[in-house]
């Protein structure tokens, strides 16, 4: 071990690795590329050597099994690795910005006293000093903070790294706690699943998504037709389900569904990163909002600053004139 | 149940934000602001609370900018009691924000206390999980959905995941909760409603002291991003801009 290492926290989601461990192994590479060091790789899980094969970028993989990490609960996460981070003496603890991230981050940067930057898009090192570069304010602010102290605990935004597909040693080690996990406070008790018989809208070729432009209820109707002439669905951005206006199986992004259609028609949606995470992959984005400084115009294909209500009629009109 | 909700207000996003002349800060002087949009939800899941089983609900906010108008707006929905923290100067980053909050939240005996889980300015640190940490309470964020538990003492919430699942989680009080939604989107006011709370509702103030400990990070520079790429802009009435969107379908295969 070495205070030059980076450890990263691979999260497990429902038995399943979670896409952004492999962009935190990417990130923490770029660390000890400058400064030296050993990318480390935590696994907090119930059988944790099914996951360590996909970590393999990283030079060693650190597996805790315990029943009480089967299932994600704050208390017994925050212990693992405040005892683990205690032993490695890290330069950086590198968590991604996930439901679970947003916990264990912050939480995990006070019980430390540790400097925290969130939203982080980059990270460099510069005399010494980490320099991270952090997307804010909606994404339409970047700020460039200087963090000395370590060690450093970097929220990481997903999607900004690409993930690790190079071999590292990815010696498995597997640890056990010094003291037995206390449940604590807040228990797991079950998943609930979201219900069967709506629209699949990862299973959608296009899509026709609204967001905090559709400006009220009735309107979601109108993106219904147009959805309706071109063959596809209706989709919405976190703010459209919190009003209730649509079940949270439509809702697009990093709570939400992860879609990759051949065509993203965005309505009314400013482009915030949380969006963006779910529906980047798409084949073709068109984006319509009156704000010319929104972010969904830096990453569409095709953008018009119109308002996304009086376009709808028209939409419809244009589509079903044929060519 | 005796729960305390963080409000707190943030730039609004609709007016183009500015660095001030240091280039390491917002330019507040130049931005509006208004309510965080969890905090909102927050205090949304406290009224549902005490409208369904019972409950005190009291708002903290830290005295900045157009807050009055808030925290009225808050009395308006419902709130008991309206305590603000005064500032001297601009809000501070989240651990400074977290520390004086707490000191105005302990003697309120809380034992709920919903913040929302994020505002779009944190960068430092964020306030729901750092300020369960100064109030020594255990901490759950990205919640939608509070209920009392079947035993007294806790409650039971949902935890957001991808793929709109939920995680069912039992939490004994006291509790830091960071909301993500409420059960149902924050209720309108009509305007008379918060004119009536204005002439109605006594702020209390609860004066601590601002944390001397310095940020444990320097912010070096901001500045908007530059684009790698920008979207072929379709200009015109809506009228032409649909005609250039469904030629476009129309030329891709999407549509015929």
């Amino acid at each position: 071990m070495s205070v030059q290492d980076v450890l990263v926290v691979a999260e497990v989601q429902r038995d399943a690795l979670a896409d952004v461990a492999l962009e935190l192994l990417s990130a923490a590479r770029s660390i000890t590329a400058a400064t030296g060091g050993e990318v480390v790789a935590l696994v907090l899980s119930a059988d944790g050597a099914r996951y360590a094969g996909r970590l393999a970028a990283a030079d060693r993989v650190v597996l805790i099994d315990d029943p009480q990490l089967a299932a994600y609960a704050p208390g017994p996460y925050l212990a693992a690795i405040e005892e683990i981070v205690a032993a490695e003496r890290p330069r950086a603890v590198l968590i991604g910005a996930t439901s679970i991230g947003w916990d264990l981050a912050p939480m995990l940067a006070a019980r430390l006293k540790a400097p925290m930057v969130a939203g982080a898009t980059a990270i460099e090192v510069s005399n010494g000093e980490l320099v991270v570069t952090s997307s804010f304010c909606g994404a339409k602010m970047l700020a460039e903070v200087g963090v000395a102290a370590s060690p450093a605990v970097l929220m990481v935004l997903p999607g900004s790294f690409r993930p690790a597909a190079e071999t590292g040693k990815g010696a498995v080690q597997s640890r056990t706690l010094s003291k037995p996990v206390d449940p604590g406070p807040i228990r797991f008790e079950q998943f609930i699943l979201p219900q069967a018989g709506d629209v699949d809208i990862t299973q959608q070729d296009i899509l026709v998504a609204v967001g905090r432009g559709i400006q009220q209820k009735e309107n979601v109707e109108l993106a219904e037709q147009l959805a309706g002439v071109l063959g596809g669905a209706v989709c919405a951005s976190r703010p459209v389900v919190d009003q209730g206006w649509l079940p949270a199986t439509r809702q697009v992004g990093k709570s939400g569904m992860t879609v990759k259609p051949k065509l993203y028609l965005a309505l009314g949606i400013s482009g915030a990163p949380e969006h963006q995470e779910g529906m980047k992959g798409s084949d073709l984005i068109i984006a319509v909002n009156t704000d010319p400084n929104a972010p969904i115009f830096d990453f569409a294909h095709y953008g018009a600053e119109v308002d996304a209500v009086e376009l709808l009629p028209a939409l419809v009109e244009a589509v079903q004139a044929g060519g | 149940m005796n729960i305390v909700v963080v409000i707190r207000q943030v730039p609004d996003l609709i007016e183009p934000l500015e660095v001030d002349s240091s280039g390491t800060s917002l330019d507040l002087g130049s931005a509006s602001f208004i309510v965080n949009e969890s905090d909102d939800h927050a205090l949304e899941q406290a009224i549902l609370l005490k409208e369904s089983h019972g409950a005190k609900v009291t708002v903290v906010a830290l005295d900045f900018g157009e807050v009055d108008n808030t925290l009225y707006a808050a009395a308006a929905k419902g709130a008991d009691r309206i305590v603000k923290v005064p500032l001297d100067g601009d809000p501070p980053h989240p651990p400074a924000a977290a520390a004086m909050l707490a000191e105005a939240i302990k003697p309120l005996g809380a034992d709920l206390v919903l913040a929302g889980v994020q505002a779009h300015n944190e960068l430092e640190g964020v306030l729901a999980p750092l300020l369960a940490s100064e109030l020594g309470l255990p901490y759950v964020g990205v919640i939608r959905g509070v209920k009392p538990g079947a035993n007294g003492g806790t409650v039971v919430v949902c935890k957001e995941f991808p793929g709109a699942v939920m995680a069912q989680l039992s939490v004994r009080l006291p509790a830091v909760l960071g909301i993500l939604g409420a059960e149902q989107a924050p209720r309108y006011v009509p305007v008379s409603r918060i004119r009536a709370a204005m002439k109605s509702t006594q702020f209390e103030e609860q004066a601590v002291a601002a944390p001397a400990a310095e940020p444990l990070v320097s912010i070096r520079r901001l500045y908007p991003p530059a684009p790698a790429a920008r979207a072929e802009m379709l200009a015109g009435s809506e009228t032409e801009v649909a005609a250039r969107i469904a030629a476009i379908l129309r030329e891709k295969g999407l549509v015929k």
